[in-house]
Parts: C-alpha cells; structure tokens; sequence
C-alpha cells in the first residue's frame, strides 16, 4: 500500500491519503475468429499501460490548466538527485514557485531536506520493504491531493532511485532529467539506453570528485551521445555548486516557455 | 522490476475481453507483444503471471510473448533499420534525428478461449 505524507516542516510528517489503485473497466470491440480446432481467438490489441497513461494525459491536463511546467528526475540511488534539488531550490526560489513530490521506497528523509527551501513537498513511500521500482501516474494524481498548484510555476517529481524503471511510466510531465554521477562509470547511458534516450537532458553530476577519480568525462558525454545525440549535458557538481549555471538557465527556460503557452 | 504489476493488469484486461457467458469460460493462451526497450524481462512476467493468475480465469494460460525489435527511421534520410547495439545514429547518414518506430511495445494482441462450438 501506498503512503502519502505531505512535509510542511522537517520532522512532522501527516498522512493524508491512502487509496486503491486507479482501474478502469472501459468495454471495447473485439472481433473474433477461429485460430485453430477447438480455440477461438479474440482480439485485444490494447496496450498494458493503457490505464497510466490514461491517468498521466488527465495529470497533463490538469499541469496545463495551471501552467505548470513538471519535471521527472531520474537516476540510480546515490547519485545526487537530493542534493541538486535541494541547491536547484535554493538558487530559482522564490523567482520562480516551486513544489516538489517525491518518491522513495521508505523513509522521508529526502522530503525534510527539500521542505527546508519552504517549497510544499509530498514525500510518497511506495510500501516499507521493498516496495514499488518507480513513481506512476497515478500516485503522482493521489498526490497532488496534497498540493495547491494555483500559483506554481515548476513541479519537481523526484523519482525512486532507480535507472531503469522509471523511465517506461508517463506521468504526465513536461521533461525528463537524468543525473548520472562520476561515481557511477562512464558506461551507464549503454547499460541503460531507456533512460538516457527518453530524458531531455542530462546532468554529469559531483565533478568535484573527479581529481579523485579514474572517470573519463570525454567517454562519459560520448556514451550518452550515441543513445541521445542532440540532448543538452550539464557537467556540475551539486555539493560545490560548480558549473551549476547553465543547468538552472535551462531549467528557467523551461518553466518560461510553459508559461508562455 | 515491476513486471507482478505488469502482471495483474494483462489479467485485468485479458479477463475483461471475455466473452459473457454462463458458465466460466477458461483462457487457454494471452497472446503479447513485448518491445526489446520496454523495460520487462519476459521470463519474469512469465514467472509473474503464472502466480497471479491462480485462482482467476487465466489459471494456467500460457503467455505468449512475441518480442519486437527496435526499429528506427532517420528523419533526414528517412532511412530504417534495426537497432542491434544501443547506438541511436542512422547507419547511412550519420544524423542522430531519428523516429524510434518499433521496440517499446507492451500490448495484449489477443487471447485465445477453448471453444464450445466446435
């Protein structure tokens, strides 16, 4: 079962929703033949993730209606998504009004560290032990129950720390990031092309390790440019705030064009 | 990783596409198209939907999975071809502007039903 905890300040923590998964039992056309003695095949011909994605074009409209830009970001366990988040927070805010849902297994410790920058945080824990790989449309819906979008500008949905996953489920964002760190190898964008090929961009995150490492950056940004060729790349370090410029000017961008629509 | 959840939402709709009847009318075959860049790993769906189907009407219904290769077109040679390796740049001209035109699939294509008629 699904937790949803909404974090108004660090360390108080109140439950606010628990609910059964969204279904739908719409009927459709099935057209029926004989495939061989003694079976009859029906056709289906529907997608699995029908209901998802369903449930993510109703979260993007309802994104639209308030003319909020909402970004996923993605990326293994550890690699630094909290911490650029926390920093990203603190440099756009309040220029832009921010609000932020994240998703981990257990624990809120990730909601208290973002709910410092004063943006309305929802931490989902997706069960105790061993719960849910990724973050779907529907829990980021259930969600939003605890969220007022009236005013928000950009919704950051931290995803659960996993690098293959989350990428297959819509929920109804504008954009994808994916943040790699140094620490991880340059051969993560070939061990998990999905990923890298359906984010907008990347971010090469904690280059302030790198005269402690063997990590070859060139090869790095190769790698990603074969599964990804045109998709922009931000070399920084999170915890230093080194090269962190170019990503939070691309970040404005987008929530300013979202708004302009 | 997901692939119970996946699991329970074939059995959601493969049950649904049964025709109304009186008596209980068992599937003997779900019929699946996977995708190589959906991120399922058949013999764990397999493992998945043989558990969660006990109990309903696709208790003991085979899972056929029909896995489709990533296909690719350039958008500016409009060139197609299968994507073997995950390198995502047209073979002929080098461009990296491409349509990915098969691959993610996840879909149920049909089930099969003994039938009383024959």
């Amino acid at each position: 079962m699904y937790q949803f905890r909404k974090i108004q300040v660090a360390h108080h923590h109140k439950e606010f929703h628990k609910g059964p998964q969204a279904h739908t039992h719409d009927t459709h056309s099935t057209a029926v033949h004989t495939v061989k003695s003694g079976t009859r095949e029906i056709k289906v011909v529907r997608r699995v993730l029908d209901v998802n994605d369903q449930m993510a074009a109703q979260n993007r409209r309802l994104f639209a209606d308030h003319g909020v830009f909402v970004l996923n970001v993605m990326s293994s366990p550890g690699s630094g998504k909290t911490t650029t988040l926390e920093k990203t927070l603190a440099q756009i805010m309040p220029e832009i009004e921010c609000a932020v849902i994240v998703g981990d297994i257990c624990t809120t410790n990730d909601a208290d560290r973002l709910a410092v920058s004063g943006a309305p945080v929802v931490q989902v824990n997706t069960d105790e032990f061993g719960g849910d790989c990724h973050l779907a449309a529907h829990v980021i819906e259930k969600a939003l129950g605890g969220i007022d979008l009236h005013g928000v500008q950009l919704l950051i949905v931290e995803n659960v720390g996993n690098l293959v996953c989350p990428a297959e489920f819509d929920i109804g964002e504008d954009a994808r990031v994916v943040i790699l760190s140094v620490t991880e190898g340059e051969d993560k964008p070939l061990k998990y092309p999905l990923m890298f090929r359906e984010c907008d961009a990347a971010i090469l995150n904690k280059i302030d390790l790198l005269p402690y490492l063997d990590f070859d950056m060139a090869e790095a940004v190769e790698n990603i440019r074969r599964i990804h060729p045109d998709m922009p790349i931000f070399e920084m370090s999170s915890k230093t705030k080194e090269g962190m410029a170019p990503w939070l000017e691309w970040l404005k961008q987008q929530v300013q064009k979202k708004q302009r629509v | 990783m997901h692939e119970m959840g996946i699991a329970l939402q074939i059995i959601e709709i493969a049950s649904a596409s049964i025709p109304q009847s009186e008596t209980p009318i068992q599937v003997e075959k779900v019929n699946l198209k996977v995708g190589k860049m959906a991120a399922i790993v058949p013999d764990s769906l397999r493992f998945c939907f043989e558990i969660a189907a006990k109990d309903s009407l696709l208790s003991g219904a085979v899972l056929h999975i029909e896995e489709v290769p990533v296909r690719a077109r350039c958008k500016d040679c409009h060139d197609a071809w299968t994507i073997g390796e995950p390198v995502f740049q047209c073979p002929q001209c080098g461009s990296g502007q491409l349509d990915i035109i098969s691959g993610r699939e996840l879909n149920i294509e049909s089930i099969e039903i003994a039938d009383d008629e024959t």
